[in-house]
């Protein structure tokens, strides 16, 4: 049985096991309300209008048009099987510049939804209503579904959604200023991104570098060593009586010795002509 | 008069000799620190009670360490030899104590310079962003991370399957790997380019690599006690528990670490001294050398604890937020609300209302402790630990470059005295022939070494570099250490020995070391081989293997040694000090049949000895 809300009734919804009821805002199309049980409905209308608050979520109200408002509610529900979860970290992404979840950002994740299913659909025209968001919490984290533009009541199935997310998700990520990780689809996985290959790794340059240093030094000192051979071989053999005058002044092979030169041991025939 | 060792009597080639002091002790306290300070004493003092590890620690090395460094420094000047030589003159029969030497200098050289290689490779790959220890690496077809990677750490990969690309065990050798054998030819060509001219060019590179390892150490010291989490570390390291102190144990690893950390028994310090002028006071460097060698084992534990306190601050708060991002998002919570400061009330009041939902979540115990405890030395704590901790500093590529240039310092510093080890002994044998220049013989000793060393370069090569390091690197140390001290105080005789110090430093050695050298140190030296070789006969000998396709991977499978390995063992650790026995016998034989031993060698102990003024009929 279909219960037909006053004009002026409050915004709210509210859902338990046995019927749902959804009132809006006069402005919006009035909406219609599905509800097992007449005595029922008055009753809880009449409860919520006096403020008691029972088992009510109170959530952002969902514009609703057409002719079956309340299927809206049946296609987005938790655990939806055509729905994504959606979770939101603003801290952990922005810290202190993170930004209020409210209405407006709300809206602006429908418009961007619809943005990507139109990117990814091109022929059909998504709108910001063929986006439905529910079960908000505080974390921040929701649930949607999305219907076809010709067709309120069907819902685009979650293959569709998921290639549709997958090709706009770098634009949806920095419409929010978040990351694939602070945006999460639950359910779709971020694609890895592809390893940056250098044509030549970086550790072979240096490798380079250094092993051209070595050998460069290598040849250098050997070439040194050669040359300072030669000129040391030339020195030799025009000074070789410098060598010995050495040895008779008690500078052995560079070291000297201790002691002062004993004059007994010499060969003194220069001495001792007569 | 001093015995000069010299080629001919012409003095052609005169012994080389040192520029400066300072050369030789930078040398010398540069041989003496090596990875070792950075890599296992922080470890040992971790694991043994902190603070209260000094005290096991310092009584070694002064009643062990101290005099067999001053042994050796006074020996080399004295004789003005290498290794052998310097044995032969001692006591003929104990010539093999010089030849042992020479041998365990060459095996140690194999390996050591493989880890030299393994650090030149992490300090090549510290020049890029991001560090490549720091993600996984995208499988083949690009739709996720490799998954041995994903099992276990990126850190962890890098190491076993980029860098070693380790086999699962010892029996597949697997195959060259080509980067390992471009750094390890790297890192003998730079040995090569600091030998070519024997000390003068080592002279020369170790102002550098002696010096520079402290610079970096200040440096991370600064940096380490800046980041969140190091006050917990050192208090950690240093927070004395004198309880391990009555485990027999603790008391065999100071000593052995004392030991090897003053890389006495290569042959290498003897060498060094040998070019010093007789003139030198070698007690004041053996202690200078002795002392700085600890002092710095224990500075560079500081900076090491701090990071290491840093990495387990980091491990835990990512913990704890793995598990804050559970409960938040199983509970809806509002984002951040849960922070690491409220995450006990928190977690205490939901576990209250929900308490089947919390347990469902396997919620990971996060423990501050349990992180400090994780501890590793050697290769691991270089190449895994350290490196995920500078993964989390900020400017972690500077960080990399200058901790792997700091070990590759502190490793070639190392390879100076390894080599040399090697080098003069042969010199002194005059096994080279006379045409050929010393520049080409040391280039064909460095070739032979680095084409020996590329079986660590295969798949399994790190347990085979691992069963070197445990099988070379220490009994037969041991051994050559107590027949050199053996062989001093007793055989040489400690009077004799006293006049030459005399000579030599202008005083005689006073009673402190008289009775280390005969007493005490023999003794200590005697109990801890006795007690190594007990402690390593008990355990049957196992190696940590890494196998993906193991059951519990991540961890590391422990596997027995297979009898062909464990033959292989025994021959390494009986081979380098067979020739001991072996050359005493050869020298009974030959002085029995009464023939004279050939050799350049002289066979008359006597350093007193001057054949200029031998008689002439």
């Amino acid at each position: 049985m279909l219960y037909r809300p006053k004009a002026d009734t409050i915004r709210r919804r509210w859902q338990n096991n046995s019927h749902i009821c959804f009132f809006t805002k006069p402005e919006s199309n009035l909406c219609w309300v599905k509800c097992t049980k007449r005595i029922a409905c008055n009753k809880q209308l009449h409860d919520l209008q006096h403020g008691q608050e029972g088992m009510l979520v109170w959530v952002l109200f969902l514009l609703c048009q057409g002719v079956a408002p309340a299927l809206t509610q049946d296609l987005c529900q938790r655990d939806a099987p055509n729905g994504y979860k959606v979770r939101i970290s603003l801290k952990t992404a922005l810290g202190e510049d993170a930004y209020e979840w409210n209405q407006s950002e709300m809206f602006f994740f429908r418009a961007t939804m619809a943005f990507a299913m139109r990117r990814h659909f091109q022929m059909e025209t998504y709108n910001v209503d063929n986006i439905i968001l529910c079960v908000q919490t505080s974390r921040v984290s929701f649930w949607f579904v999305v219907t076809s533009p010709d067709n309120a009541t069907m819902l685009i199935p979650k293959a569709d959604v998921e290639k549709a997310v997958r090709m706009a998700r770098h634009r949806i990520n920095n419409a929010f200023l978040l990351s694939d990780r602070t945006l999460e689809f639950l359910g779709i996985h971020p694609t890895l991104a592809a390893p940056v290959n250098p044509d030549t790794p970086p550790w072979l340059i240096v490798f380079g570098v250094v092993i051209g240093a070595v050998c460069a030094g290598i040849i250098a000192l050997l070439v040194s060593s050669l040359l300072q051979k030669r000129r040391k071989e030339k020195g030799m053999t025009e000074d070789g009586q410098d060598e010995e005058d050495m040895q008779v002044k008690g500078v052995e092979n560079g070291i000297n010795l201790d002691g002062t030169y004993n004059r007994g041991f010499t060969d003194d025939d220069r001495f001792t002509k007569l | 008069m001093p015995e000069e060792g010299m080629e001919d009597n012409k003095g052609r080639e005169e012994r080389p000799k040192w520029n400066n002091k300072a050369e030789y002790l930078l040398t010398c306290i540069g041989f003496a620190v090596g990875v070792g300070n950075v890599w296992r004493f922080p470890y040992l003092c971790q694991i043994y009670g902190g603070g209260a590890f000094l005290i096991p620690y310092l009584i070694a090395l002064v009643f062990q360490g101290l005099p067999l460094l001053y042994l050796e420094l006074a020996i080399g000047q004295r004789l003005r030899m290498g290794s052998i030589g310097v044995w032969n003159s001692i006591s003929p029969y104990l010539g093999g104590v010089g030849v042992a030497s020479m041998v365990v200098s060459f095996c140690v050289s194999l390996f050591y310079n493989t880890i030299v290689a393994w650090v030149l490779w992490y300090l090549f790959n510290s020049f890029q962003d991001p560090l490549p220890w720091s993600q996984c690496p995208l499988n083949h077809n690009n739709t996720g991370y490799v998954k041995e990677c994903v099992e276990s750490t990126p850190v962890n990969y890098f190491w076993y399957r980029q860098t070693l690309n380790i086999t699962p065990n010892m029996e597949t050798s697997g195959s060259l790997q080509w980067w390992l054998v471009v750094s390890l030819a790297t890192a003998w060509s730079i040995i090569y380019i600091c030998f070519i001219r024997g000390i003068e060019t080592i002279g020369k590179a170790v102002y550098v690599t002696a010096t520079f390892p402290y610079l970096v150490l200040t440096i991370f010291l600064v940096r380490a006690l800046t980041l969140p989490g190091s006050s917990e570390g050192l208090i950690y390291l240093f927070t004395p528990d004198v309880s391990p102190l009555s485990n027999p144990q603790v008391w065999l690893d100071a000593a052995t670490q004392i030991f090897f950390s003053l890389s006495v028994a290569f042959g290498g310090l003897i060498s060094f001294s040998s070019y010093n002028s007789q003139k030198n006071n070698c007690e004041r460097d053996a202690v200078l050398v002795g002392v700085i060698n600890s002092a710095t084992s224990i500075y560079a534990s500081i900076p090491i604890f701090a990071i290491l306190g840093f990495k387990a601050h980091t491990n835990y708060v990512t913990c704890l937020n793995g598990n804050i991002l559970a409960l938040t998002n199983e509970f809806d919570i509002s984002d951040m609300n849960i922070t690491v400061e409220n995450y006990e009330q928190w977690f205490d009041s939901l576990n209250g209302t929900h308490p089947s939902r919390v347990s469902d979540l396997n919620l990971k115990t996060c423990d501050l402790q349990t992180f400090l405890d994780q501890s590793a030395s050697g290769t691991g704590l270089a190449f895994i630990v350290f490196t995920e901790a500078v993964i989390s500093m900020p400017g972690s590529q500077v960080w990399a470059v200058l901790f792997f240039i700091m070990l590759f310092s502190l490793g070639l510093s190392s390879m100076f005295g390894n080599l040399e080890g090697i080098l003069t002994p042969l010199h002194d044998l005059k096994l080279v022939p006379k045409w050929m220049p010393n520049e080409l013989f040391t280039a064909i000793i460095c070739l032979v070494l680095f084409l020996m060393a590329l079986i660590f370069c295969l798949g399994s090569g790190n347990y085979w570099l691992e069963i070197f390091n445990s099988y070379v690197g220490s009994v037969p140390f041991l051994i050559i250490a107590f027949f050199e001290i053996i062989a001093v105080a007793y055989i040489y005789g400690i009077g004799r020995f006293s006049d030459d110090l005399e000579f030599m430093t202008g005083h005689r050695p006073n009673i402190f070391w008289k009775v280390c050298w005969l007493v005490i140190s023999p003794l200590m030296l005697f109990v801890v081989l006795v007690a190594y070789v007990a402690v390593q006969a008990q355990t049957h000998p196992t190696y940590a293997a890494w196998n993906p396709d193991y059951v519990n991977f991540p961890d590391t499978e422990v596997l027995p040694y297979p009898d062909w390995v464990f033959a292989i063992c025994v021959l390494l650790s009986s081979v380098p000090v067979i020739s001991i026995p072996l050359v005493a016998i050869y020298r009974l034989i030959c002085c029995m049949s009464g023939r004279h031993s050939k050799g350049s060698l002289h066979n008359d102990p006597n350093p007193y000895a001057n054949e200029g003024y031998v008689v002439e009929s």
